[in-house]
C-alpha cells in the first residue's frame, strides 16, 4: 500500500518541476502585491508619516514652547531687576534732594533769623535812643522844675516868675552842659 | 498535503489555495495597518502602537539604516509591502489547517523578484545613466590585467545569478519547511499505525523533532521576509550609490 503512495508521489514529482511556475499564480501575485502597493503608498505610509511628524512637531513645540515661556519669564526677572535699580536710584536721588532742600530751608531760616534779630536789635537801637530823648526832655523841664522849687523853698522866695525861673534853669543846665562837655574834653 | 485547485475543482490550472491565500494576505495586511494608522493619535492605543512599530521597524531598521540619506523615504513603501506581503504569506505555513506558505510554489517568488530586480536597474540608470552599467560590472582600484576576469564575474554575479538567488532563496526555504513538517506528519502517521508497539514507541521521537521543526521553520518563515527585504534595500542602495563603490 505504501509502495504505491509512494510511487504516485514520485510519479507526481516528475511530472511537475518546482522551478516551473504555475503563471496564473503568477499574475494573482503581481496583481495582489500591485494592490497592496498602491494602498501602502496612498494611505499607509502617508497616514504614519504623518502621525510621525505631528508627533515630532508636538514634542519639538513643546520644547519650543517651555524655552520661549523661559526666556519670557528671565525677560521679566531682567525687567523686575531694572525697575528695582531705578526705583533705587529715584529713592536715593529724592533723599539726595530732600536733604538738600532741608540744608537750603534751615540756610534760609538762619539768614532770616540773623537778618530779622538785626533788624529788632535795630528797632530797639532806635526805639531806646528815642526814649532817651523823651527821658532827656521830660528830665529836662522836670529837673527844671524840682530845682526852682527847692530852689525857691530854700530861698523862700517866691520864684513865683516862671520866665525868669525858667532862664535860670535853662542857664545853670547850659553851663552843666558846658562842664560835661569840658569833662569828656 | 496540497489542496487541488478551487475552482474549477481539480484542473491544476484553475484557482488554487495558493492565489485564495495571496489575495487573503493582502486584505489582512491592508485591513490591519489602515486601522491601525487610521486614528492618527499623538500617544497611541495599542493596535496604533504595533502598527507603528511594524512600520518603524522597517522604515528606521531596513530603509533608513541602509539606503540611509534624504531619499530613502522613497523607497519605503516598497520594503515595507515587500515584507509584511512575505511575512505574512510565510506565517500561513505555521498556522494549523492553512499550513502553506504561498512561496512554497515558485512563482511568487520570481514575480518578487523580478519587481526588485527591474527596480534596482531603473534606479541605477536614472541616477547614473548607461554609466551605470560600467559602473556595477567594472570594480575600481583593480589591476586591469584582471579586469578581464573580474568583468564577467560581475555580470554574472549582479546581473545573471542576483534574482534567481534573490527568488529561489525564498522558494526554497519554503517548499523545504513545507516538505519537512509535511513529511514528519507523513512519518508521524505512518508509524502511529504500526502494528509493532515498539515501532509505534519511536513516533514519540518524530513528534518531537516535528515539534522542533515546527518551531524552526516559523523561526525561518520571518527570517526569510526580512533577508528579502534586507537584500531589496541593499541592491536599492548599491544603485544608488554605484559610484562610491
Amino acid at each position: 500500500m505504501y509502495q504505491t503512495i509512494i510511487s504516485a508521489a514520485v510519479e507526481g514529482a516528475e511530472a511537475t518541476n518546482p522551478l516551473v511556475p504555475n503563471v496564473w499564480e503568477m499574475g494573482v501575485v503581481f496583481v495582489g502585491f500591485a494592490v497592496l502597493m498602491y494602498i501602502v503608498v496612498k494611505f499607509v505610509v502617508p497616514m504614519f508619516e504623518k502621525t510621525f511628524a505631528e508627533r515630532a512637531e508636538a514634542i519639538e513645540g513643546g520644547i519650543a514652547k517651555a524655552e520661549k515661556a523661559q526666556a519670557e519669564a528671565s525677560a521679566a526677572l531682567e525687567e523686575y531687576k531694572q525697575q528695582l535699580t531705578d526705583a533705587r536710584a529715584e529713592a536715593n536721588r529724592i533723599r539726595e534732594e530732600a536733604r538738600a532742600e532741608g540744608a537750603q530751608i534751615l540756610a534760609d531760616l538762619k539768614e532770616k533769623a540773623a537778618s530779622e534779630s538785626a533788624r529788632i536789635t535795630a528797632q530797639a537801637h532806635v526805639q531806646i535812643e528815642s526814649e532817651r530823648q523823651a527821658a532827656v526832655v521830660s528830665l529836662r523841664s522836670e529837673v527844671g522844675t524840682l530845682a526852682t522849687t527847692l530852689a525857691g523853698r530854700i530861698v523862700g522866695e517866691a520864684l513865683n516868675d516862671d520866665e525868669r525861673s525858667a532862664r535860670v534853669v535853662d542857664r545853670f543846665l547850659a553851663d552843666l552842659e558846658n562842664q560835661n562837655a569840658g569833662a569828656a574834653k | 498535503m496540497h489542496l487541488p485547485a478551487i475552482l474549477p475543482w481539480g484542473v491544476a490550472d484553475g484557482f488554487s489555495k495558493q492565489m485564495l491565500l495571496v489575495i487573503l494576505s493582502v486584505v489582512i495586511i491592508a485591513t490591519f495597518f489602515l486601522l491601525a494608522a487610521r486614528k492618527q493619535q499623538l500617544v497611541p492605543g495599542k493596535l496604533q502602537f504595533a502598527g507603528e512599530m511594524a512600520y518603524g521597524f522597517v522604515r528606521n531598521s531596513i530603509a533608513k539604516d541602509i539606503i540611509g540619506g534624504k531619499d530613502f523615504m522613497k523607497y519605503v513603501p516598497l520594503l515595507f509591502s515587500l515584507f509584511f506581503f512575505i511575512l505574512v504569506n510565510n506565517i500561513y505555513g505555521a498556522i494549523p489547517v492553512i499550513q502553506l506558505p504561498s512561496f512554497s510554489h515558485v512563482g511568487g517568488a520570481y514575480v518578487l523578484a523580478g519587481i526588485v530586480y527591474v527596480t534596482w536597474i531603473g534606479i541605477g540608470i536614472k541616477k547614473n545613466g548607461l554609466k551605470y552599467f560600467k559602473l556595477a560590472t567594472v570594480p575600481s582600484g583593480v589591476p586591469v590585467y584582471i579586469l578581464p576576469l573580474i568583468i564577467p564575474i560581475e555580470i554574472i554575479s549582479n546581473f545573471l545569478v542576483r534574482p534567481v538567488t534573490h527568488s529561489l532563496r525564498l522558494f526554497a526555504t519554503m517548499l523545504a519547511g513545507h516538505l519537512i513538517v509535511m513529511i514528519a506528519g507523513s512519518g508521524i502517521e505512518f508509524l502511529v499505525m504500526q502494528e509493532n508497539i515498539l515501532l509505534k514507541g519511536t513516533s514519540l521521537l518524530v513528534i518531537a523533532g516535528a515539534v522542533a521543526m515546527y518551531m524552526l521553520e516559523a523561526l525561518i518563515m520571518a527570517l526569510q521576509a526580512y533577508v528579502f527585504t534586507l537584500l531589496t534595500a541593499i541592491y536599492i542602495e548599491g544603485a544608488l550609490h554605484a559610484d562610491s563603490h
